[in-house]
């Protein structure tokens, strides 16, 4: 009885020091932000209502939804070609795979969406080069509208697609391969048929990871957009801190955390967590 | 080993994509090298005084030391409470396991900038009662890095907890070690390696950290990223891109020596 009570005892007081920080520096601000949804200007729904009619907020909504698909679609099957490399490729070939997915993985948002800036800019690299071909005479708009915030969130990404397809294409039994390739059917045929629908469960884990991460993307955006095209997470930021009106940027972040978990408790039903890393 | 490999078509696309992803990497080198004072490609002569800027100007030196500053404090904090609360997840596996730890991992799952927006709540709350700890403070920044840090080094530690051998715990536990004894002399050296892994981890995820001290900080706790981040926005200040060829260069070389350091204790 002894040694009962004070197992309980001790997973306690290790365990307390943690929690109790996060309900102190996480939980209870979390609820005043809540709060401030519901009662900054006036108490009431009034935010919640400005949600569903103000023109702006709806077309930021749709855009970062569109956004964050395209970004899907592309990041999922580019992730997809490099992790069948990284998988199934000679071992130089590994190497060098793992290389070009860990390297820009390490490297901050803030460096990588930089980089996309000194290629895309007006006085960037692929203008700079376009112009020296004489290809073009003005330089092409790259940056500052969507084209460039599709591309750097891309870039960002795909890294995170790579390992739930990578984690699937690891657990695929080769013999399988072997089976249908003896049964006659061609390389191509049998990735398509064989391959493809068997890593299945890294598709869709990779795909609701990049869609939940491309909606509340912050950093990205603000700088390859060039504030013409701001997404969920920008217009909080401009609207506790350039047209201070804290409740309707409360009230955003508390629909994109019900919008977030919703996606999440999908992913979960599709995927075990252990598969995602 | 796969008996499948890829065929030239696949080796193709995957090349064009590794390309894709070096691309970015690749161009900062020649914005940096640039004799011009703005954003340009250089047109002949190379010059390295973006270099010197980054020592010349005290405003970078200065933001680089804040940010190792509250690295390593915030680093300490998210590693000990991580490093507690999986000890007693471990040891004693209580009821409720699964929810408590879904609760902690939870800045990592929210969308950052909502976690931003709580820490903003938090330290805006703080800097009522004091002035030196709450809204752009480095102590208030250090305190919303280790929020943000400490699910990782929790996922961390909890993942090497899972590989080690209960019996020897329970060894130590039927000799008559106390708790104590057991986590620090038993179980803490047997997962050293997830520990410090779990630090460094958090070190480097502060250190790059944007998202979150953007809305905590202002005009006093100006960290690197925060730094770069106002070279950006407002007029593209080339010295950006040397930091940028520095800070890749670090990353390459620690992931090369990794590499060669992984490869080593596998041959043995």
């Amino acid at each position: 009885m002894r040694g009962v009570l004070s197992d309980r005892m001790g997973a306690a007081l290790l365990m307390a020091p943690l929690l109790l920080f996060l309900v102190l520096a996480y939980a209870w601000p979390f609820l005043g932000v809540v709060k401030w949804s519901f009662t900054l200007p006036t108490p009431g729904l009034g935010q919640y209502d400005a949600l569903l009619t103000d023109d702006l907020v709806q077309s930021v909504f749709i855009r970062t939804l569109r956004i964050a698909a395209i970004v899907t679609v592309v990041s999922v099957a580019a992730a997809y070609a490099i992790t069948v490399v990284w998988v199934r490729g000679s071992p130089a070939q590994r190497l060098i795979a793992e290389f070009c997915i860990l390297v820009p993985f390490w490297i901050s948002v803030l460096t990588r969406a930089f980089g996309w800036v000194a290629l895309l800019s007006n006085r960037g690299l692929i203008n700079t080069w376009l112009q020296s071909i004489g290809f073009i005479s003005e330089p092409l708009t790259l940056v500052r509208n969507e084209f460039g915030v599709v591309v750097g969130m891309t870039h960002f990404l795909i890294p995170f697609a790579v390992f739930p397809l990578a984690s699937a294409m690891r657990s695929l039994d080769d013999r399988v391969l072997l089976a249908a390739r003896g049964l006659g059917s061609s390389r191509t045929r049998t990735f398509w048929t064989v391959f493809v629908p068997m890593t299945r469960s890294g598709i869709i884990g990779s795909a609701l990871i990049v869609f939940v991460f491309s909606l509340g993307f912050f950093v990205t955006p603000a700088i390859l957009g060039g504030g013409r095209s701001v997404m969920i997470a920008e217009l909080i930021y401009l609207r506790i801190f350039q047209s201070p009106d804290w409740g309707l940027g409360a009230a955003i972040s508390v629909v994109l955390v019900v919008f977030v978990g919703a996606l999440m408790g999908l992913l979960f039903r599709y995927v075990r967590p252990k598969q995602l890393i | 080993m796969p008996t499948y490999r890829p065929g030239p078509v696949s080796l193709i696309l995957a090349a064009l994509v590794a390309l894709f992803l070096l691309m970015p990497l690749l161009a900062v080198i020649p914005v940096s090298l640039t004799p011009s004072r703005m954003l340009a490609m250089p047109t002949g002569e190379l010059s390295l005084r973006h270099y010197r800027s980054l020592i010349e100007d005290p405003r970078w030196l200065q933001s680089i030391l804040l940010s190792i500053r509250i690295g390593i404090v915030s680093s300490a904090i998210s590693t000990v409470l991580a490093l507690c609360f999986s000890l007693g997840v471990w040891m004693f596996q209580p009821r409720f396991t699964a929810a408590l730890v879904g609760f902690v991992l939870l800045p990592m799952v929210v969308p950052p900038v909502v976690s931003a927006i709580t820490l903003y709540f938090l330290l805006t709350s703080i800097s009522g009662f004091s002035s030196f700890f709450g809204y752009d403070t480095w102590l208030g920044v250090a305190m919303a890095h280790s929020v943000m840090t400490v699910p990782f080094a929790t996922v961390l530690i909890l993942v090497s907890l899972s590989q080690l051998d209960r019996r020897i715990d329970l060894a130590a536990r039927g000799l008559g070690a106390t708790v104590w004894e057991r986590a620090t002399r038993i179980i803490m050296p047997n997962i050293k390696f997830g520990i410090i892994t779990a630090a460094l981890l958090s070190f480097v995820l502060s250190w790059e950290e944007i998202g979150v001290t953007l809305f905590i900080t202002s005009v006093n706790a100006i960290t690197l990223p925060r730094l770069m981040w106002m070279g950006l926005r407002d007029n593209i200040d080339p010295a950006i891109a040397a930091l940028s060829v520095i800070l890749i260069i670090i990353t390459v070389l620690v992931l090369a020596v990794r590499s060669v350091m992984t490869r080593q204790s596998a041959g043995h």
